[in-house]
């Protein structure tokens, strides 16, 4: 295979590794054929926000040498990867998608990006997102909004809208984003490519530009099952820089993939096919459970009764938590400052007001309201109260189920400017995802179709806590099931 | 619970934001519509459920009790390398060079 004939858009992780380790192509020249993908293809699409490149050719050429020398080559050795831009790349302008941080130079590589390079991942740059992630449709973006590769018309999903465009668009094999609510699975399923949350803990939040803490989940999005179970092979692990990385031991999830799915018992939650359903999608998803049937897997009806209020307690905590961790945005430290502004409350004012969009201003004033005293009772302990019983809901699904699976939207990916005016309008998009992060659990967003209009549709697999070996078996066979 | 403008500019001020009237319109408006589909969190008698902030504990050392749940999470306590004063500095708006430069804080 020479450049000419490489398909760039069909590149995994073994293929494009294979390539620089046979020497068919150089780690550097798979790096330029990206970027020359993205220079004449990203000015429609709008994925990437900071090219890197100065780092992505020092180390192509570093995995070239050991690949000359004839050295055993890393698990990712050469392969073009880019990072969603709430991820700290040490030297690298880092901007969580933010007007305040438009000129921030990150002092420190996040843990999950150096595991990245240590692995021989080639960083091509920085990936669109909506402001400090928050956003169903990346067009909370400070900079440019994202267009989705499979319409241009229409939103790639949010917030790592960038990094689910990019795998889609060919301009990188895989890439980091970041979940909160739906953050990685939403943008996977509008892009037709899969996203994988794992468990809150696998993987290390040290260098993620925090929206909400308890929630906040690192993981890949990716073309293939595989590759996101590589990729999370290299990124999970106790980190000592991050206190809630869970000392739990990392499994060999790349090779789940092929193993027998026979013997699986299987949870459908009503909750997730009721009112509000595409039915295209229902239908789409309910013969991928037949697939499953017919594999062996045993199809078990579940319900878990408090999901039609996980909306509510996940914009009570996640607002609560984001007005406190966005207090740091003062005018100080952070690269951007009101002019002329005469006392420090002062300062501090104009600098949040010019620095913040209309969503993260709208979130923080929402936090702010649901933590002050009068209402933190009525709001944020009742959501606290209900998020154990949201937890309770999936103990007692994951008695007699080893997974659960459900639609990742409601519908397909909707139009640019479709639901801009309406927040809660968009806030309704996350109703099949933000319970995971509620309640902790891994999840998976994998390609399952596509509508009569040709857009992707996806399809969510949830597992028990540190079980992404299970949903990655599950997945593994539900992608090789549509082929 | 209707929000009105006033809590807004109560909300606002704890948040040192400072909101145009425009923006502050716009915002009681989105703030009652997303509190009016929270209230149906008050269908749910939750008097005896205990609250959950985060899901480590409960997860990774459910096995553990106690203050052990948080086992994972302690380490020796010892002096390590951290960010060089040039690097901390680099990235505000103003500094002497050693310390972060801001204006006056206390008013006559």
């Amino acid at each position: 295979m020479n450049k000419r004939s490489m398909d760039i858009n069909a590149l995994t992780i073994d293929s494009a590794r294979s390539m620089v380790e046979s020497r068919r192509l150089s780690a550097v020249e798979l790096a330029e054929a990206h970027y020359s993908e993205i220079s004449s293809r990203d000015g429609t699409i709008g994925s990437f926000l900071t090219l890197t490149r100065g780092r992505a050719l020092a180390q192509a050429e570093r995995i070239d040498r050991l690949a000359e020398k004839g050295d055993p080559l890393p698990p990712l050795a050469g392969v073009p990867v880019a990072i969603k831009d709430v991820l700290m790349t040490r030297g690298d302008r880092t901007t969580a998608g933010s007007r305040f941080l438009d000129k921030f130079i990150a002092p420190y590589d996040a843990t999950s990006v150096e595991k990245l390079e240590a692995a021989g991942a080639v960083c091509l740059g920085k990936l669109n997102c909506d402001e400090f992630a928050m956003g169903s449709s990346n067009e909370n973006s400070a900079f440019f909004p994202v267009h989705n590769p499979r319409d241009t018309t229409r939103v790639p999903g949010g917030s790592s809208g960038g990094s689910a465009a990019a795998v889609a668009a060919g301009f990188a094999v895989a890439t980091l984003g970041s979940d909160t609510g739906g953050s990685i699975r939403q943008p996977a399923a509008f892009c037709g490519v899969v996203g994988l949350m794992p468990t809150y803990g696998r993987v290390s939040r040290y260098g993620l530009i925090a929206f909400a803490s308890s929630l906040d989940h690192v993981g890949p999005l990716t073309r293939t099952v595989k590759d996101s179970a590589t990729l999370l092979e290299v990124i999970a692990g106790r980190d000592p820089h991050d206190s809630t990385s869970a000392d739990v031991p990392v499994g060999k999830y790349s090779e789940e993939c092929g193993r027998e799915v026979k013997g699986l018992r299987i949870g459908i939650p009503k909750e997730y096919f009721g009112e509000g359903l595409d039915p295209e999608i229902r239908e789409a998803i309910e013969r991928r459970i037949d697939g499953l049937r017919e594999a062996g897997c045993e199809i078990v009806n579940v319900s878990l009764p408090h999901t039609e209020y996980a909306i509510p307690v996940y914009y009570i905590v996640a607002t609560a938590e984001a007005s406190a961790n966005l207090a740091r945005f003062d005018g100080v430290r952070y690269t951007a400052r009101s002019p002329q502004t005469k006392t420090l409350a002062d300062m501090y004012r104009r600098s949040r007001d010019e620095g913040f969009g209309a969503e993260v201003k709208r979130r923080i004033i929402l936090g702010t309201y649901a933590l002050s005293a009068g209402y933190y009772d009525a709001y944020y302990l009742k959501a606290q109260q209900v998020r154990t019983l949201l937890t309770r809901d999936f103990q007692n699904a994951f008695t007699s189920v080893d997974a659960v699976i459900t639609p990742v939207t409601p519908t397909v990916a909707f139009k640019l400017g479709e639901k801009t005016d309406d927040p809660m309008a968009m806030y309704l998009n996350d109703i099949y995802t933000v319970t995971a992060n509620l309640v902790g659990v891994p999840g998976i967003s994998l390609p399952c179709g596509n509508n009569h209009e040709g857009l992707p549709i996806g399809i969510q697999i949830l597992g028990k806590h540190f079980d992404e070996a299970t949903v990655i078996r599950l997945a593994h066979a539900l992608e090789q099931n549509q082929q | 619970m209707k929000v009105t403008e006033k809590d807004v500019a109560y909300v606002a001020d704890l948040a040192n934001l400072e909101l145009t009237p425009d923006e502050s319109t716009r915002m009681v408006a989105d703030l009652n519509s997303i509190l009016g589909h929270i209230d149906k969190l008050n269908e749910l008698d939750t008097s005896n459920v205990e609250p959950l902030a985060e899901v480590v504990s409960a997860f990774a050392s459910a096995e553990r009790h106690g203050s052990q749940k948080f086992a994972y999470a302690q380490r020796p306590d010892e002096v390590k390398p951290g960010l060089s004063r040039a690097v901390a500095l680099f990235n505000a708006p103003d500094t002497d060079g050693t310390c972060f430069k801001v204006p006056k804080v206390i008013e006559r």
